[in-house]
Parts: structure tokens; sequence; C-alpha cells
């Protein structure tokens, strides 16, 4: 579903991402784990359209999308939820859900999307009147998972969807990423730090290091394997 | 005569608040100082002379051409002057602004000449009473029309989803992007839409005053300025508050203190507003997460 060819990225003279490859196909929850600094986000900027490479390609469902600017691409179906979830504090619940449905124009369908969501997420129709900004961290992190499904995303890209929240919390969440890949077939590509659960929940797992894929395979692979379990899960 | 006064405060105020609120959505979705905004004004009040004095049309037309054509000149300046600039350091959209600032006022001098040109009387002088207040019909009409434009104003940022968008964009560029945003439409119209709005108030100022000059913008904007900063820069609300606050205070001021401190008022105003409440009336705190 999407490719990522050579993929080299400069931030001023610092080389970023040093000829990334990667794959996920369709109905997969892929991850990508690395220390800080590593370059994950910056892949999902990549893709998302906000960062712009020097070399390389990406390819979503065949079509090269990295010369395309960011709202076609969220409207083929690439939606990307960023790094400490950046909810809209100006806005209140619902009005931040509608933003994910902003380049939509079937307003019926939106409506029952919108139903859908609070089904998803009941605590999110408790609060639907309250601003963006006085939800707590997991609120936040919900409404903004909710406010990405809103543009009826065909791939899901999650930024350290487990920062900043309590482990029970983070269990919530990645029950419904999980729910959510299984029940609508949904794609996600997810960027984590807390390896353990990232690799737990995912089919296909790629780990960086400094720009650089060093390793590849199956979530339980990856949790098996000597060195991701010295380097990223604590071990010794 | 203080009665007098506060209505002469009122019509100047909600001109300094119209052309307030322009100055501050500028500010709130890109954050600059947008100094060529007065000279829009200016541009707009001499499209809608050159519609009136040339063209022979009749005032609401007119008026309506210099903020259409204000509008277009905002939009001319974002993509030309401002967006080829705004990876750069802030500090060179700064001085782009300076630069469209200069230009727009030798542009007006070299097409309409530096003298002070007078505007026709569109509006007859009739005076009101109204319980002890009096007022001229020129002074309701610009309390009405800019009353008018506000709640437009308002109506668009609050309830359609290009105003959302531009909340949106003006609380966070990037994430208004990741939704779909196509922001560099948004700042397009957010500059149309403040540009229109200055131009209004410099046609109704012109009108006031019965002239147009080359000049005008200047102390005008750095006025609007001054409201801007004092409701808050970034709040609508604030900018209209801030502008009528200026107006009345520097009528009254004028009248009851001397007319040669009109100017310094506002400014007076202005250090004590942000000694006590350096963000302004309206102002956020913005808080920074580490």
């Amino acid at each position: 579903m999407l490719k990522i060819k050579n993929l080299d990225v400069f931030y001023g003279g610092i080389h970023a991402l040093k000829g990334i490859n990667f794959e996920i196909n369709e109905g997969q929850i892929v991850t990508l784990i690395g220390s800080n600094g590593a370059g994950k986000t910056t892949i999902l900027k990549v893709i998302s359209g906000i960062v712009r490479q020097k070399n390389g390609q990406v390819l979503f469902q065949g079509e090269d999308i990295s010369k395309l600017p960011s709202e076609k691409i969220v409207e083929l179906g690439v939606i990307h939820v960023p790094e400490g979830r950046k909810i809209f504090t100006v806005l209140n619940v619902e009005e931040n859900l509608l933003m994910g449905a902003y380049l939509r124009k079937d307003k019926k369908e939106i409506q029952d999307d919108l139903e859908n969501i609070y089904e998803l997420f009941p605590r999110l129709k408790e609060r639907k009147t309250q601003m963006g900004g006085t939800l707590s961290g997991g609120e936040q992190q919900m409404l903004a998972i909710g406010r990405a499904m809103m543009s009826k995303p065909k791939l899901l890209m999650l930024d350290e969807p487990s920062m900043g929240l309590a482990p029970i919390i983070v269990q919530e969440i990645y029950e419904t990423i999980t729910r959510l890949n299984k029940e609508r077939n949904l794609t996600v590509l997810l960027v984590e730090q807390n390896a353990n659960l990232a690799l737990q929940a995912a089919h296909h797992a790629y780990v960086i290091e400094t720009g650089e894929i060093v390793l590849e395979g199956s979530g339980k692979e990856l949790l098996g394997d000597d060195r991701v379990r010295k380097a990223y899960l604590g071990e010794e | 005569m203080f009665l007098e006064q506060l209505s002469n405060g009122i019509a100047l105020g909600s001109l300094y608040a119209l052309t307030a609120v322009g100055y501050t959505m500028v500010y709130g979705i890109i954050r600059l100082i947008n100094f060529a905004h007065g000279d829009i004004y200016m541009m707009g009040a001499f499209f809608a002379y050159t519609a009136i004095a040339y063209f022979n049309l009749p005032l609401v037309p007119s008026f309506l051409i210099g903020m259409v054509c204000a509008a277009l000149l905002g939009v001319f300046i974002a993509k030309f002057a401002y967006t080829p600039v705004f990876n750069a350091p802030k500090i060179n959209l700064f001085l782009c602004a300076i630069g469209t600032a200069i230009f727009l006022e030798n542009f007006a001098m070299l097409v309409w000449g530096p003298e002070t040109q007078s505007f026709p009387t569109m509006i007859k002088n009739e005076i009101y009473t109204f319980g002890g207040f009096k007022f001229t019909k020129l002074q309701a009409v610009i309390l009405i029309t800019s009353i008018l434009l506000v709640l437009i104003l308002s109506y668009i940022v609050k309830k359609t989803k290009i105003g959302r968008a531009m909340r949106c964009a003006s609380q966070d560029m990037v994430a208004a992007r990741l939704m779909g945003i196509n922001t560099n439409k948004v700042i397009f119209i957010t500059f149309a839409l403040g540009s229109s709005l200055g131009a209004a108030a410099g046609t109704l100022v012109a009108m006031y005053y019965k002239a147009v000059y080359p000049m005008m913008g200047f102390s005008a904007g750095l006025k609007a300025f001054v409201s801007a900063v004092i409701g808050g820069i970034g709040s609508i609300t604030g900018a209209m508050f801030g502008g009528l606050i200026m107006g009345i205070a520097e009528s009254l001021g004028a009248a009851y203190i001397s007319s040669g401190y009109r100017d310094a008022i506002a400014f007076i105003i202005l250090i004590i507003i942000l000694l006590f409440k350096p963000t302004g009336l309206f102002g956020k705190t913005v808080k920074e997460k580490v």
C-alpha cells in the first residue's frame, strides 16, 4: 500500500534520513521503533508532505505522493496524528472532530461518522462542547485519533500515541488501534519509543537508528531479538 | 460638550477598531506586524475616491469597489511580497512589510500626486439629537457600517468552515496542514478580509475628514497597531475594544486636556494598559510546554 524508496532527507547540513526503504501492506499495523532523533518523526512528516526529501520516492497505492501538497495527501487517505497530539485548543471537541473531515463534502456521512467516533470514544461525547484544551492527555489522544478517523483514512499514521500518558490509558489507546485495524481493516503506521507495546501490536516492525533501518521483522520476532531487547526493551 | 465628544470618539473609535481588526487577523495567522496595513487602508480610500471622482459612481458601489480592490491588493502583497520569505527568518518578513509600506506610499504619490485631495461630500451633514446626545448623519453611518462589517467578519470567523480553518491555522499551522487545510489559501483569505476592512475604514475616514492623501495610512496604521496591542494582538474582540478605547480617549483628551496631546494620549493609554496587563486586554499568555 505504501512504499518508501531510497529516502534521503537533510536538515541543513545534517543527513537525517539516509536512504530509507520500507513497505507497508494493506491491513497491517507496522511500527517504526528507535530512540530519540533516529528519524522516525521525519519519515512521517515526509509521507504527509510537511518535510520534503532530497531524493527518493513515497508511493501510496502505486502513485508517487512525495511532491504533492499535504492537503492532496490527506485527500488520498493518508492521515498523520502528530506527536504531542496537536489538538486545536481554540475549538471545542466536536469542532475538532469536524476539522478532520475538512476536505469531505458528504455532509450526511460526516454526521454518521461523528456518531461512530462517539461510539468508539464515549468520553468524547460527554465532552462534546468542551474546549479541546481542557481535556486530559488521554482524552486529547482519543480526540486526535477520532479527528484523524473523521478524514476516512486508508492509512493512519500515529506519532508516539503513548507519550506522556498513564499506562492504563496507553493500554486503552492501543486496544482501540488494534480494534480499528481489525474491524475496519485500517492500515496503521505506528511510531513509538515505547517499543514493547508497539511490537506487541504490530504485524511488522522496523528498527531505525540515526537515519537508517538496521533491523526488520515481524513484531514477535523483534520482541525476541537480543539486540532489540537490549537496546529498546531495557533488558540485560 | 461631553456627549458631543463622546459621539465623535465612538465614530473615530469604530474606525480604529475596523483597521485594528485587519492588523490583528494578519498577526494571528502569520505572526507578522503588517506595517503595510495602514497603506492598504490608504489605497482603499484612493480606490473609492477614484471611483467617485473619476467615474462618477455613487457612494455604495464606490465603497465596495474600494474594499474589493484592496482585498485583491492584500492578496497580491501576501503572494508576491510575503510568501517568498515565509520560511526565512522572521526579520526578513518584517523588512518586506516595511518595504511594501514605502512602495505603496510612493506608488500613491506617483498615481494620484502627493498633495491632499478633497474627498467629495457624499452624505449631507445633518445633525440629530437624541436626548442631549448629538451626532451627525455621517457619524451614524460610520458606526453602523463598522458594526455591520464586524458582525459579518465575526460570522465568517466563528461559523463558517473557512473561519474554523483560519482559527486552526492561527493556532498551529502544521497541525492545520495535517488536517488537509490548504494553509496558503487560508493566509490569502485572511489578507483579503483584513485588507477589505482596512479599505472600508480608510474610505470612511476620508469621508469623515473629507480628505485623501498618500501618507494618511501612516498614523492610522500606527494607531490601529496600538489598538490591536491594547486589545491583545491576535484577538479580534480585543482589537475592537482597543479601537473604541483609543477613539474615545483621544476625543475626550483632545477636548479636555489639549488637542496637541491627541496622539500622545494613545500611547499613554498603551503604556498604562501594558504595565498592568502585558498581553493586552484580551490577550492570552502563551504557555511554553517543555
